[in-house]
């Protein structure tokens, strides 16, 4: 594979990835503060679907952005009222929040638009156009740096950035902030938390906001900065994918980071290298191609990853002792 | 979604009383939905110009999970709709079935071959209008590197692709063609953000012209196209003013004047079952010109294709069908 091949293919990675490492920092804040979160799937849908309807209407990213938020927050409460303050499980809440947004988006698609569970195509001020960094042009002719420079790094929308931003961001809040000490020792031993006088739930509902405020914008960011519309199911396992990417850092940002660029790298590799000959095997069936990820990760799961740990408070609903 | 469509039965119940006409047609679409801009949507028009030229109304479905097809067809002819229209191939399996149960009702299916007596089998020779664009794809090439994206990975994807191959290799045999496929499920049909990475992938290795097949996928093939500066080609219906001056042309498959001559057939009592063959002769395939292409099409370009499809049809050019023996002789 030639470098410029390589290049490309890391570019499509890094287009690809981002959902991901949004939807699994978002899962990051929730399960280290003790609730797990099964919905991060539900909750990108449904902020995917109303980025693209409220930009497709009003015809702004930011609207649109501000929508899917927005969305993806209240459905979070939902899940958050559900298993913190009514103290069921957080399973089957999660599995609630995913059926729900399937439907709910697929019947609104319907009613609103009629086109099948479409929204509209976006106009162009309705998505994030991408961004090109400066000198990109100028340095594109240098020799290895210029390709890296001008393809992969520039390039790519707002939300590209901002994502990638937010794993050091992340990484910053979870270990060198009060508020990440919290979250961190609520997920572990709530009960110590409380006797500390800090409300476990308000750190809980804290904790699952922020994670709602990640999904949105990674929902955002497939219908209305990767494409153009809101497409029944488009995030068609992502938000599954990030929560395996989760398990897979053991609940750290950034071999989480790294997890996601994988799963990214797989997919992106599968989508270059169909229809192209190998050498020595021959041109490889599609069909063997799009398995080939999920193939990796249960060999990489099996073999190298080792035992995952969730915190240990997760899953558990707090229960003050009376 | 099932009160919706109880709500839908009973609309259709109180219609049948009102009105005395001898036809009441009844359509399924498949899941790519009726406003898909292209598959779906050229039945939705046909059914629509019949009811615009008749005052003749129809009912119709969209399923929204494979479990429904049955269900919606079955519904359809217990309630006595006549008749009954099945939108895609994945539909043959419920109408061989559901045909059966109701031998007096009138089925046709599109895309697909179901051997009922009561059953109508359209196809199109979707090779013969992927030639013309495939020449024409050729033709519009700078770089001498074309793309084709299929939906799911099946036969009839493969027929497209075989078609626009020796299409663009008739006008330059060195051509170079990208070939991929978006998934092999159904959901293939309904990934734009794939599509769009399929598309990108093949504007990146020099391509500058691609043709979808992809339905709902195609979105994001046509959205890549535009945003890249590249062209596109739609399928099925008109997809020309989806992005006026980025897509070259369309392939447009005459989906709806096959849903309007089954209704009308009926109407008039020259129903017959069986398979029916659209090609280029009858305008069942076409490639599609309008203001939105007009400047991207050149004189040279027209006359050529014009010239190819006299040929196709008077038989001096054939187009091989890859579903007659599942391989195609051209290679990309």
């Amino acid at each position: 594979m030639s470098f410029d091949a390589l290049i490309l293919v890391l570019d499509s990675t890094i287009r690809l990835s981002v959902p991901l490492i949004l939807a699994a920092l978002g899962g990051l804040f929730s399960e280290r503060a003790g609730v797990f979160d099964i919905g991060l799937e539900g909750k990108m849908l449904i902020a995917a679907f109303a980025a693209a309807a409220v930009g497709a209407v009003y015809g702004s990213a930011w609207l649109g952005l501000g929508a899917g938020i927005l969305a993806s927050v209240a459905l979070s409460l939902v899940h958050g009222y559900a298993s913190i303050s009514q103290r069921g499980s957080q399973i089957v809440s999660g599995v609630a929040i995913n059926f729900l947004a399937a439907g709910l988006t697929a019947f609104l698609g319907y009613a609103w638009f009629s086109r099948g569970g479409q929204t509209p195509p976006l106009p162009p001020s309705g998505r994030f156009q991408t961004l090109t960094l400066p000198f990109a042009d100028a340095v594109r002719d240098v020799p290895i740096f210029g390709p890296i420079y001008s393809t992969l790094l520039s390039g790519h929308n707002l939300l590209v950035y901002l994502g990638f931003l937010a794993v050091p961001l992340t990484a910053w809040i979870i270990y060198r902030t009060r508020f990440g000490l919290r979250l961190r020792a609520v997920g572990e031993n709530p009960a110590a938390v409380d006797t500390a006088g800090i409300s476990v739930a308000w750190l809980r509902y804290r904790a699952v906001i922020v994670c709602g405020i990640f999904c949105g914008l990674a929902g955002a960011y497939l219908s209305i900065a990767q494409s153009a519309g809101f497409v029944r199911d488009m995030t068609a396992g992502k938000g599954f994918i990030a929560l395996a990417a989760l398990i897979f850092a053991k609940w750290r940002p950034w071999p989480l980071l790294g997890a996601c660029l994988l799963f990214g790298l797989l997919d992106a590799a599968a989508i270059r290298l169909q229809g192209v000959s190998v050498p020595g095997i021959g041109e490889v069936p599609v069909q063997f191609m799009q398995a080939l990820p999920y193939i990796l990760v249960v060999v990489l799961l099996a073999g190298f990853i080792g035992k995952a740990v969730p915190p240990r408070a997760g899953g558990v609903p707090y229960v003050k002792e009376r | 979604m099932r009160s919706s469509w109880i709500a839908a039965a009973v609309a259709a119940l109180f219609a049948t009383q009102v009105q005395a006409a001898e036809v009441e047609p009844a359509v399924v679409y498949d899941l790519g939905g009726k406003f898909d801009k292209s598959f779906n949507e050229a039945a939705y028009n046909g059914a629509e110009r019949y009811k615009a030229d008749t005052g003749t109304d129809y009912r119709d479905f969209e399923i929204q999970s494979d479990s429904q097809r049955e269900q919606a067809l079955r519904n359809f002819a217990r309630r006595g709709f006549d008749p009954v229209i099945g939108i895609g191939f994945s539909q043959a399996q419920a109408i061989e079935k559901v045909a059966d149960e109701y031998p007096d009702t009138h089925f046709v299916i599109v895309d697909a071959v179901v051997d009922k007596p009561n059953v109508r089998s359209v196809l199109f020779k979707e090779e013969q209008g992927s030639y013309l664009v495939g020449m024409l794809a050729a033709m519009a090439s700078e770089t001498g590197k074309i793309g084709f994206i299929g939906g799911m990975d099946i036969p009839l994807m493969r027929k497209f692709a075989c078609g626009y191959v020796e299409g663009a290799q008739a006008v330059n045999p060195d051509i170079e063609i990208y070939e991929n496929m978006v998934g092999t499920t159904g959901s293939a049909w309904n990934d734009p953000v794939r599509g769009g990475e399929l598309a990108k992938s093949q504007f990146d290795q020099g391509a500058d012209v691609v043709y979808h097949a992809a339905g709902g996928s195609g979105v994001g093939v046509l959205q890549a196209a535009a945003d890249a500066g590249k062209l596109g080609i739609g399928v099925d219906s008109n997809q020309n003013m989806t992005h006026p001056g980025s897509v070259l042309t369309s392939m447009v498959k005459r989906v709806d004047n096959a849903v309007y001559d089954a209704i009308d057939d009926l109407a008039k009592d020259q129903w017959s079952a069986g398979v029916e063959n659209f090609g280029l002769s009858d305008d069942g395939v076409a490639w599609a010109l309008d203001e939105n292409n007009r400047d991207l099409i050149s004189n040279e370009m027209e006359t050529r294709v014009g010239e190819a499809r006299e040929k196709i049809i008077a038989g001096e050019i054939e187009v091989h069908d890859y579903m007659s023996d599942n391989s195609c002789p051209a290679k990309s």
